[in-house]
This record gives C-alpha cells, structure tokens and sequence, in this order.
C-alpha cells in the first residue's frame, strides 16, 4: 500500500459545489506538480470562471487575465521565465468560448505551456447558461427547451480542432471513477513532462460533472458522463509525440 | 498488513470537509462507507467509516472532491 496524503498545493479546503469535479482535478493536478517537485516553481494563469475559486485554495503562483485570457498571458509568462512550468487552469466557457482564439492561437504557435481545460458543458459560475460544449437537447437557463443544433451549431470538440497541429501532447480524459481518474494524472503528467522536456503545447481536456447547473444529483452526473456525454467527446490520448496515440 | 514492512495503511477521516456528494459510498470495495445523523459546520450530512471493515486501499480518497480522507501508513 502506498501513502495517500493530501499534496502540500492544496493549502486550503476548496470552494466548489458538492460532487463538482472541480475538486478532484485539483488534487491530481497537485499530486503531479508535488510528485515531479514543481509545487515551488509553477506558476498558473486563469481567467474566470469557477476555476477561479482555487486562487485562495491551490498554493502556487497565480495570474489571472481577462476572460478568456489565460492562454496569452501564460504564453508572456512562459517566454519571459522559460525555466518554470507553467500552465493555464480554465473551463469551457471560458477556454472555448469566450477564449477560443487564445486558446487556438497558443496552440497554433505550438507554445510550450500546459493547459488544463475542465470541460462540464455549461457556464457554471454565472447561473448554468448553454456553452459551446453544451450537448444538443441539452436544456440550459439559456436553452430552456433543449440547446438547438439548427440554430446554435454543434457541440464543440477542441480535440478535433487541436489534433492535426504541431503540438506535443494531446489527451481527453474523465473523472468519474478511480480507472479514469487515473488515467487523468498520467495525462496531466505526460503533459508536464511534455512542457518540461521543450516539446511544445500540450493540452489535456478533462470532462467533469456540475451536478449544481446539471440539476442532477452526484452520482447522475457521473453516469451522464460515461453513458452520454462520452459518446460527443471521445476519451484517449490524441496526440503523444515521440509516443503511440490513438490517432 | 504488509507483509515486507510490517506496517499497515490506516485511513484518517476529516468529516469537517464532507459536502455530502457521496461519491465515496459506491466506490467503497467493503461498504465502509455510511452518511451519519449529524450536520457538520459546512451543513452537509458528513460521511462516517467503519474502521473495523476499512482496509486502506485509498479508493475514498481518490474519488473524494473535497479531500476527506487520507491514507498513512503506521507501525
């Protein structure tokens, strides 16, 4: 048996709703960064958004950016300290909405950062509206009879955009059992290692539940993911240079 | 019980952070796991353990969004 203690990041309790994968994320993002011994140098850029709620609670170095921001400003971080890790935290509202150019633009440039993008298919923060991921029929504050393709396109798959550019690392993971959450740590640890070894851009999006804006209870959620959100947004590793992927 | 070291995986509980999500319960391979009685200060209904069932194999804590459980290893 091995040792589970709470990773020395996590300085405070967090601030998320009940069942809100929020939590989870953060604590295997820390257990990476304290496995790897980059807890001291990293330094995260995030921009708004529930991910917010961890300035207070996840002890690195912070910068927070206008919404939708934090993939530019952490390229400005990472060209003027090049030795640190150095990452964005952000959900889909903010990273493939309202930040989608950033987003796109700092993998384009294949600039050598790693982004954590927590997709639950919906505006949290602000009340539960219809995001770009939200799933058709999806119904939202904002999409109250169901989310219409016909009128407001389809769900958006950032892997898809991604996969084909020259960046490093690229992966899709869930948390919504101890298999997949796993295999998110080992994600988000490629991706570190990734950025620390020079090798460009590296992405991992992860799709987590918000039983609050869902109006589901906690364990619902979890099995939406895995019986339907899974089938809009395939899980694996898509692009590993250097690696095997599933593409 | 580890049978190289002699030590065994003992499971610390902190109800205080419980949010009630129950993600825990299901995961639980013995059944540990239960909702107590009591509220805690956050207002939740906190998780309680069965520390005679717990074996420490640390699936509570993996799934666990709110970092109530910790798994230390002892004489």
């Amino acid at each position: 048996m091995v040792e589970r203690l709470i990773p020395t990041a996590l300085v405070e309790d967090n601030k998320f709703c009940p069942g809100c994968g929020h939590g989870i994320i953060n604590r295997i993002l820390a257990e990476v960064l304290d496995e790897m011994k980059l807890t001291d140098k990293a330094i995260g850029s995030m921009a708004v958004g529930c991910a917010c709620l961890m300035v207070d609670t996840f002890g690195v170095d912070w910068i927070q950016s206008p919404h939708g921001r934090a993939a530019a400003l952490a390229t400005g971080i990472k060209r003027c300290r090049p030795e640190n890790p150095v990452f964005t935290y952000q959900g889909d509202g903010d990273s493939m909405s309202i930040g989608f150019s950033e987003t796109m633009y700092a993998a384009l440039r294949n600039e050598n950062i790693t982004a954590i993008l927590v997709n639950n298919g919906i505006f949290g923060m602000t009340g539960g509206q219809m995001a770009p991921t939200s799933l058709p029929g999806q119904k939202t504050v904002t999409s109250p009879m169901g989310r219409n393709t016909d009128l407001t396109g389809q769900p958006l798959n950032i892997i898809n955009q991604m996969k084909d550019l020259n960046i490093g690392y690229l992966a899709r993971g869930s948390v919504t059992s101890i298999k997949n959450i796993n295999r998110v740590k080992k994600y988000i640890r490629n991706a570190f290692e990734t950025q620390m070894s020079g090798g460009g851009y590296s992405m991992v999006e992860i799709l987590s539940p918000c039983p609050t804006n869902w109006k589901m209870m906690p364990d619902k959620s979890l099995e939406h993911i895995d019986n339907t959100v899974t089938t809009y947004y395939p899980l694996g590793e898509f692009v590993k240079k250097g690696g095997d992927s599933n593409e | 019980m580890s049978k190289k070291d002699n030590t065994k995986s003992v499971l610390t509980l902190h109800p205080e952070r419980c949010k009630g999500c129950r993600y825990c319960i299901p995961t639980c391979p013995k059944d540990a796991i239960s909702i107590s009685d009591r509220i805690n200060q956050k207002g939740y209904k906190p998780v309680a353990v069965d520390m005679e069932t717990c074996i420490g194999c640390g699936s509570c804590y993996t799934i666990c969004p709110d970092y109530v459980f910790e798994i230390k290893e002892v004489q």
